[in-house]
């Protein structure tokens, strides 16, 4: 494997019934930073049924180049046909880094397509950033540059691993969702575009889907929001739950609680979050009238925005807020949702 | 039908976590339990076994005291164990793990594989597809329900939004979710017996068509470079406003971080 030969930083698109997922141009946003570092450009894979019409948005968040591979075999996700389509793609295009979003899907394509291509994959990463492996100077060996280097936790959070791939390319990693941010949007950019189509051989590895769920929006299993709504006992009573569902709405998110709502009986054990209830790592986690007791904050502490009102100064949720709000949540909470509703509206 | 069940020997992670000076785990050192994801798919392989007197083979890799593992899955049900250990395939990333598991793979019969979903040290997610493609199979990912029909499985693939009802024709992998099932319990007689049964013990020279380039440390392409316990995340800022300020203290916040 000559190193040299692989050049670019390349994303894969990733695409649900046509329509690109959020985490495409998250890894866009990333891979620019990626690309300057290294002094060159970023290349978006889409890969789908009838997705060309799609590459302009790609080019909106930051894609300098599109490679669309369009094909009938690609409608619905499968591993087959699209594991096949990206290393064809890699072992053409021969791209420095690949970056695949850690979804469902990525986590299956990602390791399919890096056993394929022969090289490693670092999974669910949450910083990626451009460094020397050895980080430092090691005698008797060669210190690389401009090397992907990838930070990722293990261990259930408990560790974090910054991991290198120094001798093989692409380098390849998977990103966490709502870890990475997105440019504003470059509005009309028109995609530089190139088809390529591997051809596609159906054989037994191409499975068949026999029906298609999606599931309807009932109750959010709260380890997979995004966002999260949590009380605490300073709510003050189930019905006063209503703001915080209010507010969640506006969001789009979930309503989670604390052991003491749980004890109290105004909420199921399922929404509880923490050391005896459930670990949650959403984009943004509002604690609400949550003291913060070190069993509550074992279950939230890794969500990537905290934000928390409190009346009580000293609660220890302090500690670990990103953004601490003293205050009475009760004037505070529906004010919050009539304003975020504004926002929102203000800005379709 | 023989079906093999891929199961990792993990450290409960409530135990704490130890390094080697490389920066590679120290497993010697930890308190251990049979990966969660990894359980949910011996389950399901057992009832298959039920209800179709299927052969369950479980599979391990890991240090000499990984055989514990195996004794645990055959007191739940498993008929045979195969341990795979040897110096030369520590340290391996998921690239070396899985070509070791495939290198055993390759010396037994099977018409299913199952592994977990994934496991909780490593969190990764890859063995399993990348076992299934070094050996040239369909892979179903993040199984909810397993079912046979003929000479296919029929497996619910879970998304994000969404299942998917995929058929496939064996050989097949499945990796599997927790929520697939409970997990049996072992009953004393099946620890009575899974300890008088033998189990297989293979090491790198019972490996079937695997280069020595790919295995261990050397093997594995990715290289940690630095690790460490995690920092525990400081106190952001505090604000005491009145409620509007309040509002709209949180509501540019939110803006800034792209969340509206």
């Amino acid at each position: 494997m000559n190193l040299e030969e692989y050049k670019g930083v390349y994303v894969f698109a990733q695409q649900v019934d046509n329509e690109i997922s959020s985490i495409a141009f998250e890894l866009l946003g990333k891979a620019k930073d990626l690309a300057k570092d290294l002094d060159t450009d970023v290349t978006a894979v889409l890969l789908g049924s009838g997705v060309k019409e799609l590459a302009d948005q790609l080019a909106e968040y930051g894609a300098d180049k599109v490679i669309v591979v369009d094909d009938p075999e690609l409608k619905d996700y499968r591993t087959e046909p699209y594991a096949h389509a990206l290393s064809s793609v890699i072992n053409q295009y021969k791209p420095e880094i690949m970056l695949v979003g850690a979804t469902a899907i990525g986590r299956d394509l990602g390791p399919r397509v890096s056993a394929r291509v022969a090289t490693g994959l670092t999974a669910d990463c949450t910083v990626l950033e451009i460094g020397d492996f050895p980080l430092q100077a090691v005698p008797g060996q060669e210190q690389l540059h401009n090397q992907l280097l990838m930070t990722r936790p293990a261990f259930g959070g408990n560790t974090i691993a910054t991991i290198a791939c120094p001798y093989n390319r692409p380098q390849m990693a998977t990103v966490r969702a709502g870890v990475m941010q997105k440019i504003e949007p470059i509005k009309g950019a028109k995609a530089n575009v190139e088809e390529y189509n591997p051809g596609f051989t159906p054989d037994n590895k191409y499975v068949e889907i026999l029906d298609i769920v999606k599931s309807v929006a009932e109750t959010v299993d709260i380890m997979d929001a995004k966002i999260l709504v949590s009380g605490g006992r300073g709510v003050g009573s189930p019905e006063n739950f209503k703001i915080l569902e209010d507010l969640a709405e506006v969001l789009g998110g979930t309503v989670s609680c604390s052991r003491a709502v749980v004890d109290s009986g105004w909420k199921p054990k399922d929404l509880q979050v923490g050391q005896t209830g459930k670990t949650v790592r959403p984009n943004v986690y509002f604690a609400i009238g949550i003291s913060g007791a070190i069993q509550h904050v074992a279950g939230m502490e890794e969500s990537d925005i905290i934000v928390a009102i409190n009346k009580d100064a000293d609660a220890p949720i302090f500690d670990v807020a990103d953004y601490g709000v003293v205050g009475d949540l009760n004037k505070i909470v529906p004010k919050l949702t009539e304003a975020l509703k504004a926002e929102i509206a203000a800005a379709k | 039908m023989k079906i093999v069940v891929c199961v990792k020997q993990v450290p409960d992670t409530a135990g704490g976590v130890k390094f080697n000076p490389d920066g590679t785990l120290d497993r010697g050192a930890m308190l251990t339990i049979m990966n969660p994801d990894d359980k949910a798919g011996l389950e399901a392989a057992l009832r298959l076994k039920d209800q179709y007197d299927a052969e369950v083979t479980v599979v391990t890799m890991g240090l000499p005291k990984a055989e514990e593992v195996l004794r645990e899955a055959m007191a739940m049900g498993a008929d045979k164990g195969v341990l795979v250990t040897d110096r030369v395939l520590g340290g391996a990333d998921t690239w070396a793990t899985s070509t070791t598991l495939a290198g055993a793979i390759r010396n037994l019969e099977y018409d299913l594989i199952i592994t977990g979903r994934q496991a909780i040290d490593g969190d990764t997610a890859q063995v399993g597809p990348q076992i299934s493609e070094h050996l040239d199979i369909p892979v179903i990912s993040y199984a909810q329900d397993i079912k046979i029909e003929g000479d296919s499985v029929v497996v619910e693939r879970q998304y994000e939004d969404r299942y998917h009802v995929v058929k496939a024709k064996m050989p097949c992998l499945i990796t599997a979710l927790s929520e697939l099932n409970e997990p049996r319990y072992m009953t004393p007689g099946g620890i009575f017996d899974a300890y008088k049964q033998e189990i297989t013990v293979w090491g790198r020279a019972d490996l079937k068509d695997v280069d020595d380039a790919n295995l261990g440390l050397k093997g594995s392409p990715t290289k940690i470079a630095k690790a460490s316990d995690k920092v525990r995340k400081g106190a952001g800022e505090k604000v005491s406003l009145d409620p509007d300020e309040s509002v709209s203290y949180i509501v540019d916040k939110l803006k800034v971080k792209h969340v509206i």
